[in-house]
């Protein structure tokens, strides 16, 4: 059983929490791939979805996930909603826990969205990404796909490249990387780089040929153009030239690479096409066990419910 | 109070081979069958079975290993929480005739779930359930074996345990007494 009663953070899960969803979810990466999809265990539970920002894969994962454990689903999107009538996020949540919901995931543009959800309703929280803070099921999804790949994170050194400053998926990433045991190096440019990070007990890089010669897993992050008020690299060209992955730039390191990235891409810029569909990426992989490890959340914050 | 050891090593040898001679006088055309063990406690005895069986015919019966924790109707109900183990069904159960195995029946309520967990591989011919111990009367489900190693008399607060290591043995014990 899970240490916790939500799935807000990773920060505040245990290394045992991870181990369970990963233990779930190879048994859900089994069911999936049957003819027979789906288990019955969530048939009596209601999730809502809610989505204030933007999201295709997250959204479609979580949903896909949810039906698989047989639950209702209720979606709702912000441009839609009463939200835009000015409704405050209590008030909107509230209305729609009145419709006996149980479990709400959601992701807002608000750091500590779903935190402060899970102390003002009466539902199980999931985080699907809470501004630039967490993403936890990324981070899982993420974290399981390198387990799947070595066996273990124990050790596997991990570069996190690209935008960490506005990345929920990269702050999730390094507590759950670390907490499993792995090392990580996050690498950037200056200005896309926390100055406060090495706290978090990472080591910081500014030269991806150094990165990519050091990891074991290059886990490559988009660059948020829509986060960026201001400019923080003169063009994307240049951030191509100088962070851009591509196939030259993989040769030139000499080792087989394990290429992540949490999606959607801009290819052309922090990754090329022929290095997004080559040999080393796992990109499709990170979707596929992203269905398994959600409903291996979903599964273990839902036992919790005593009805 | 000390549990009661209500078979030993021995007792369940000799159940095992009356167990695979009822099997054979079932299914003299034995080319069909396919063995299906419950996890985690059951497929421990079927393992056992389904090598004396082999051993016994000389045939390679196909077995696999059936987790049920996703179709329990008891799923919330667990204080200690749910942890999934391994199916392993590596072949068609289509057309075939199961023998489902489990070590103790008592409510139903777990083969109810083997038999939902079951038919996501496909349309077996038949379904038959062999198990190790029965606990007579205590049936929750209209579920009965079709082979049964020994019937035992229990009332709900005794637990009957099948323990493997370090030999065979089946234990009947009573929690609350014992306490």
């Amino acid at each position: 059983m899970l240490s916790t009663d939500h799935l807000i953070s990773i920060k505040e899960l245990q290394r045992s929490d991870l181990e369970l969803i990963f233990h779930t979810a190879d048994e859900f990466k089994a069911v999936i791939n049957r003819p027979i999809k789906k288990v019955p265990s969530l048939r009596d539970i209601t999730i809502a979805n809610l989505f204030f920002e933007n999201s295709t894969r997250t959204k479609l994962s979580f949903e896909l996930a949810e039906k698989r454990l047989s639950a209702d689903v209720i979606n709702f999107s912000s441009s839609s909603s009463s939200v835009k009538k000015g409704e405050s996020l209590v008030d909107t949540v509230n209305n729609i826990l009145a419709m006996k919901v149980d479990v709400v995931v959601i992701r807002h543009s608000y750091p500590g969205a779903a935190h402060f959800l899970a102390k003002e309703v009466q539902a199980r929280i999931i985080n699907a990404g809470d501004g630039a803070h967490e993403h936890p099921t990324q981070a899982i999804l993420d974290a399981y796909s390198i387990r799947e790949k070595f066996g273990t994170l124990e050790g596997v050194k991990v570069g996190i490249i690209g935008d960490i400053i506005h990345s929920r998926v990269a702050l999730s990433n390094i507590f759950c990387l670390q907490k499993l045991g792995a090392q990580v190096v996050v690498c950037g440019p200056k200005t896309l780089i926390p100055k406060h990070i090495r706290s978090l007990g990472v080591e910081v890089s500014h030269n991806v040929d150094e990165t990519l010669a050091w990891c074991d897993v290059a886990m490559v992050l988009r660059i948020q153009l829509e986060r960026q008020e201001v400019s923080y690299f003169p063009s994307l060209r240049e951030y191509r030239t100088y962070f851009g992955i591509d196939r030259q730039r993989l040769e030139k390191v000499g080792k087989d690479l394990v290429i992540m990235h949490p999606g959607p891409i801009n290819r052309g810029v922090e990754l090329s096409s022929d290095v997004a569909d080559g040999p080393f990426s796992i990109i499709l992989d990170q979707v596929e066990n992203g269905v398994a490890t959600r409903m291996a959340g979903l599964f273990h914050v839902s036992e919790k419910i005593r009805k | 109070m000390n549990p009661k050891i209500i078979l030993n090593q021995t007792q369940i040898n000799l159940i095992i081979q009356r167990l695979i001679a009822q099997i054979m006088e079932r299914h003299p055309n034995y080319q069909n069958l396919v063995l299906i063990g419950l996890q985690p406690r059951g497929s421990i005895f079927a393992r056992q079975l389904h090598q004396a069986l082999q051993a016994k015919v000389g045939y390679s019966f196909p077995y696999g290993e059936l987790d049920v924790t996703f179709h329990r109707d008891d799923f919330r109900q667990h204080s200690g929480g749910l942890i999934p183990s391994k199916t392993d069904i590596s072949f068609l159960i289509e057309e075939k005739k199961v023998i489902l195995i489990d070590d103790v029946l008592f409510t139903g309520r777990t083969i109810r779930s083997g038999l939902d967990a079951l038919i996501d591989f496909g349309r077996p011919e038949s379904v038959e359930l062999l198990v190790l111990i029965d606990r007579n009367k205590s049936r929750q489900f209209p579920i009965e074996a079709d082979y049964c190693g020994l019937k035992v008399d229990t009332v709900r607060s005794q637990k009957v345990k099948v323990v493997w290591q370090p030999q065979s043995e089946v234990h009947i014990f009573n929690p609350e007494l014992d306490a």
